[in-house]
């Protein structure tokens, strides 16, 4: 953990750096900057120049190197070797407390907030002046509000930060680096948490700061939103600048192509829809938490062989608990599950545990929507955890496990699903999150399942391997595999669904077949919009 | 950045090395303002816990009591429970042991009567942190609190017990009546003469064998598998369908019986009838056995013999050096508990510098972060 560091509340200390740079010289400049992790060079010979009042995007697959190059400009690490020319001069950047002093303000992609703080006490954290609160407490209130004006920031800093949005929260973090007197600011993945409504506002906000000047660094991995906003385009490739261009001059297929090295297809190939027999007959489900709270209100829900069906929602809105019910991870409070025409065996039971061994063995497998919470033992090998879950059928005839069947098997799974690195004794917390992706979809394919429950397939995983995943699904329902499918991102439901069902405060809806894909009627049915 | 990116020798042997050899540096500058030398107090300790045959013995047999309160926590650890508890349930497995031979020992011949009194021991150290696990599985009572709760249950039961019950009549000492010739155990000097009048005996075979058994079943068997699943990550244990509440509480068993068994040693190895408080810390013993031999079964191993060497060399050297007090063992292994446990990887961030010094290109396959 960094230590919270803040410049003198007196003098804003940044004003004082950008007053000693030149004018028109770059907000930022890295100049050859390599660094080493092991023998991984996650930074290659990285120079580019940042122009200062733009937007400024850098964009790269998972584990090409932007969040190390930006770790290196906020102090977290240092270099290996290569300058830092900061508004014009040499700067060396040890710790995040020179990178505050020199403007440059980072926005996290996990929020840095003491949830039972108000926002007021958030920004003044680190930053409390004299012994007394009360009078800087006044002064800085006032600051934030000028600042909220000046900004459009819809932030009320005497709210309590968890009782703010995520994209509130996102917000306050963005206040609390200006009323840091930030001139640069790094925003990483800004937008993988937000609405599509909350990311408008967030890049309205961006707009702003760029026309009083301010320079903003965007880390993405999404293309549509650097052709957006951004001014300039960095593209980077296993550590090193692979295109550095003006946004106006490309265009989402070169910078995809730049970014994975290779042009990806736009159509992945499937076979016509002809679903098959039932497979999943989800009927009247409910579910209500300890607290009364109603997570999921009478879903009923069909699924047959050979179809995707794609839950679209926003984040939060009962698709994982639904998820987590179908897997045997959760007991519904009430509700009837049919598969392959059988009641599932939960009926009467008080807890889950054991159920999802029970529900693996009718011919379900599950990818859950957090890999390394659910899905994975991040301490065991990769080769512990292509078992994981099958654990028990692995032994021989003592009733240990069959290390050299295990070992075998595991070996075919890297291999066809292409798991680099190729090392089956590796932490798998060591692989890259598309490589851990992998592992978990091969597992869950080897056991030859009826019925595919899929949770965010894609979530921080490289676009290269987004393509090989989504085909490897798409392989599965073409050989009749039943998939449920939940997805925050609009783009991968278009892709692979059959057929969208869209869920909103824990209830369908609406449905609708994939050639009538609309983001409009989609968009309105995820706000809760109802239709017939 | 954690311990978990040096190399395994690193974190398996240096760096209990180093934390071992700083819990001995304070000891001897504790020993060096007592007035005596730390160099003739370490050769002293050395010489009668590990030179002398028959010092070695004893070393051995206060081990082999250890491995089992050892294994109780690392067992328990490993399904990520600290059971701070085999105190209590070596106490009270040692009230099981006491209750079979009371009944079979006069009518039993020893091969039945020794395994009985192992099952008793087994049995009550079982049963006593049932309770425990069963709370923790199915109400969520915290398994530190509860084991600890019941140490001292355990401790003013087995008093009651002990006074009211089992001291034979007339007599004033807290203990059971004597048992029965046929229920000690083999000793090791019926083989090896050299070792002496020494108490060790079969239970230390009996520990290897405990040893290579969790080692087996913990790395090696699909039970293992998920109950480190379990002790890691029990969400994603139960994503793959791994019965959590059941594991807690079968684990807890498991830990019980080991402690109690401990008890088997103690009793049958050595005093031959139950005395009050006879475990005498040997389960605190075993948690720092655990947390030092990091749940491996040399590391178990070594850092019992260590700790049976420091009592046996303490004894003497107490003798010896009137100074020192025999509590100096006391200090000492909480010194090693301070250093191994508590401040585990002191030493790793210097550890990690230097290896990375030496190496500044090691191959790991790590992909760009």
């Amino acid at each position: 953990m960094q230590p919270v560091a803040t410049p003198p509340a007196s003098q804003p200390s940044a004003v004082r750096a950008s007053a000693a740079g030149h004018a028109d010289a770059p907000a930022v400049e890295f100049r050859r900057i390599s660094k080493a992790f092991g023998a991984v060079q996650a930074n290659a010979d990285v120079s580019f120049a940042i122009r200062a009042g733009t937007i400024h995007g850098v964009i790269g697959e998972n584990g090409a190197g932007k969040s190390t190059l930006m770790s290196i400009l906020y102090g977290y690490y240092q270099a290996d070797s290569g300058d830092l020319v900061i508004k014009g001069q040499p700067r060396t950047i040890r710790t995040s407390m020179d990178a505050m002093r020199l403007g440059i303000g980072m926005v996290h992609q996990h929020f840095m907030l003491v949830d039972t703080m108000t926002v007021l006490d958030n920004v003044m954290l680190g930053n409390e002046g004299a012994f007394r609160l009360a009078p800087r407490r006044a002064a800085v209130l006032q600051e934030l509000r000028d600042i909220c004006a000046r900004y459009r920031l819809d932030v009320d800093p005497l709210a309590l930060v968890h009782d703010l949005s995520v994209g509130a929260q996102q917000r306050v973090e963005i206040l609390k680096q200006i009323h840091r007197s930030a001139d640069i600011l790094i925003l990483d993945e800004p937008t993988a948490v937000l609405t599509a409504q909350e990311t408008a506002s967030l890049f309205e906000i961006l707009r702003l700061f760029k026309a009083q000047g301010k320079t903003i660094i965007l880390i993405t991995h999404k293309l549509q939103e650097i052709m957006d906003i951004t001014d300039d385009v960095t593209v980077m490739r296993a550590g090193r600048v692979v295109g550095a261009v003006r946004t106006q001059d490309t265009s989402r297929e070169q910078l995809a192509t730049m970014m994975v090295g290779r042009p990806l297809q736009s159509e992945l190939p499937r076979a016509p829809y002809a679903p098959g027999a039932e497979v999943l007959k989800v009927s009247g489900l409910n579910l209500t938490d300890a607290n009364g709270v109603r997570l999921l209100s009478d879903i009923d829900l069909t699924l047959r062989a050979g179809e995707i069906v794609a839950i679209a929602g926003v984040s939060g809105n009962g698709q994982s608990e639904l998820l987590e019910i179908l897997s045997g991870m959760r007991l519904p409070t009430s509700g009837q599950l049919d598969f392959l025409g059988r009641a599932l065996p939960f009926a009467g039971r008080a807890h889950a545990d054991g159920l999802p061994a029970a529900f693996r063995k009718l011919g379900m497998a599950h990818v859950p929507e957090d890999r390394l919470r659910d899905g994975v033992i991040k301490d065991f090998s990769v080769m512990q955890n292509t078992v994981f879950g099958y654990q028990d059928g692995m032994t021989n005839r003592w009733g240990l496990l069959d290390l050299r069947a295990i070992a075998r098997r595991c070996a075919g799974l890297l291999q066809a699903f292409d798991v680099r690195p190729n090392n089956p004794d590796l932490r798998i917390g060591l692989l890259s999150g598309g490589n851990q992706q992998k592992v978990v979809i091969a597992r869950e394919v080897a056991a030859a399942p009826k019925l595919m429950l899929v949770g965010q397939p894609t979530r921080g995983v490289d676009i290269g391997t987004i393509e090989s995943i989504h085909t490897e699904l798409l392989r599965l329902r073409d050989e009749g595999v039943a998939i449920l499918l939940s997805s925050v991102e609009l783009e991968e439901v278009r892709a692979l669904a059959d057929r969208i069902v869209v869920m909103s405060g824990g209830r369908i809806t609406g449905e609708l077949p994939v050639d009538e894909f609309d983001t409009t009627r989609i968009g309105l049915l995820m706000g809760g919009m109802h239709t017939s | 950045m954690t311990k978990t990116d040096l190399p395994r020798w690193a974190t398996g042997f240096v760096l209990p090395l180093l934390n071992l050899l700083s819990a001995l540096l304070v000891a001897a500058l504790v020993i060096r303002l007592l007035g005596e030398s730390p160099i003739e107090s370490l050769t002293i300790l050395v010489n009668s816990a590990i030179v002398n045959p028959e010092g070695l013995a004893y070393t051995l047999f206060y081990a082999s009591t250890f491995v089992f309160t050892g294994l109780a926590v690392s067992v328990a650890m490993q399904a990520g429970l600290f059971n701070i508890g085999a105190e209590g349930q070596m106490y009270v497995g040692g009230l099981g042991l006491t209750i079979a031979m009371l009944a079979f020992d006069a009518h039993l011949p020893g091969w039945l009567l020794i395994p009985a009194g192992m099952l008793g021991a087994a049995l009550f150290g079982a049963l006593w942190a049932f309770l425990p696990g069963w709370l923790q599985a199915k109400r969520g009572s915290h398994v530190v609190v509860t084991t600890i709760m019941f140490n001292f249950i355990a401790a003013s039961l087995m008093n009651f017990i002990i006074v009211k019950y089992l001291i034979p009549e007339g007599q004033q000492n807290p203990a059971s009546r004597v048992f029965a010739d046929g229920a000690a155990l083999p000793l090791l000097s019926t083989w090896f003469p050299q070792l002496g009048d020494t108490p060790l005996n079969i239970a230390l075979p009996l520990a290897v064998v405990a040893l290579a058994a969790y080692g087996i079943l913990v790395w090696r068997s699909s039970w293992g598998y998920r109950l480190r699943a379990t002790g890691l990550n029990a969400r994603a244990a139960h994503y793959a369908g791994v019965r959590i509440s059941r594991t807690i509480v079968v684990t807890m068993l498991i830990s019980g019986a080991l402690a109690g068994f401990a008890a088997v040693n103690s009793v049958l190895g050595s005093t031959h009838y139950l005395s009050l408080n006879f475990p005498a810390g040997a389960g605190f013993v075993g948690i720092a056995i655990a947390l030092m031999g990091r749940q491996h079964p040399v590391g178990i191993f070594l850092s019992s013999v260590l700790f049976g060497a420091l009592i046996q060399g303490g004894f003497d050297l107490s003798l010896e050096k009137p100074n020192i007090p025999q509590e100096t063992f006391i200090f000492i292994q909480g010194l090693i508990i301070l250093f191994c446990g508590a401040m585990e990887n002191l030493y790793a961030p210097a550890l990690r510098r230097l290896l990375g010094a030496a190496r500044p290109r090691h191959a790991t396959t790590k992909e760009p972060a």
